[in-house]
């Protein structure tokens, strides 16, 4: 993983495969704070208390195909790496909110990367889930979501690249 | 072209979107959309399936394919990421390994636009005679 959005795909995912219908990333640049925050939180079907013990743990999966789930482990070693942590809550049938802490200005942390390019790819390839993307900085705020776009965009398909590339821009320009 | 910043700039693009009616149109006609889908669980994405999967978007943009591309998540073939699944309406969908851009761009010009088979498939779906009897 060579930056902080590829995390952000990667981890979404799990929200995607646990049935989420509404899924929120919030991110929290503060320079005030030295600190970048990163929350995937989803509405989906939730887990107990003693896979959430595991879920951190390489050598534990829900799939079925291979016997490792990298996806939370990577996620926690950057955050700890780069002075920070992961935390994750969760309650069965509620949902999931899975947070990484860095420290802004470590030297460890990886890159932002293009968090739009995420936020786009998310949309376009899952237009059937209300994918929130909530930004946070010392002086501004920014926020958008499926459900916002689609009603924009008065139904045009989302995984259309030329308007994935229109909503690229607009998100874009935001952050 | 001003640059989309808003919400309402973007209802403003809507309107001056010239294929407007074709998007419409290639969005009622899914099923004879071809369906490529990248695989982007944690070992495709480590292995560059976003890099992939943007190329594969700017080509089908830019040659105005009847392409959808999409996301699928891990099938056991980690050592192989990035793969990508191709489905051609009317066949049998394939899987191809080791994908990068170059690789991408050659699959959609020569085993999606050319029809040509290419190097690269991982064999999913083997059937011998007597199953398919």
């Amino acid at each position: 993983m060579n930056d902080l959005a590829m995390h952000i795909l990667d981890i979404v995912q799990n929200s995607i495969s646990a049935g989420a219908k509404n899924i929120w990333i919030e991110v929290l640049v503060s320079v005030a704070r030295d600190l970048l925050s990163i929350s995937i939180r989803d509405d989906g079907k939730g887990m107990t208390p003693e896979m959430i013990a595991k879920v951190t743990d390489p050598y534990c999966t829900t799939r079925t195909t291979r016997k490792v789930g990298l996806g939370l482990p990577l996620f926690r070693q950057t955050a700890e790496q780069a002075g920070g942590s992961l935390s994750i809550e969760s309650t069965l049938g509620v949902g999931t909110t899975v947070t990484a802490n860095f420290g802004l200005n470590h030297i460890d942390r990886p890159p932002m990367g293009d968090l739009a390019n995420a936020y786009v790819l998310l949309l376009g390839a899952n237009p059937d889930i209300n994918l929130i993307l909530h930004y946070v900085t010392d002086e501004n705020e920014f926020s958008v979501s499926t459900r916002e776009i689609n009603e924009a965009l008065d139904g045009l398909p989302l995984n259309d690249p030329q308007v994935m590339r229109m909503i690229y821009e607009m998100v874009e320009s935001n952050i | 072209m001003n640059k989309i910043r808003s919400l309402d700039d973007l209802r403003k693009m809507k309107q001056n979107l010239k294929s407007d009616i074709s998007i419409r149109e290639k969005s009622d006609k899914a099923e004879e959309m071809v369906r490529i889908r990248v695989a982007m669980a944690t070992c495709g994405i480590a292995a560059g399936a976003r890099d992939v999967m943007n190329t594969l978007l700017a080509k089908v943009e830019k040659d105005s394919l009847p392409v959808v591309v999409t996301q699928g998540g891990c099938m056991g073939y980690c050592y192989a990421e990035p793969t990508i699944e191709v489905a051609i309406p009317g066949k049998d969908p394939v899987v191809f390994g080791n994908v990068d851009s170059a690789k991408a761009l050659e699959i959609v010009d020569k085993y999606i636009v050319g029809g040509e088979l290419i190097d690269g498939v991982i064999p999913v779906n083997y059937q011998t005679i007597q199953e398919k009897l």
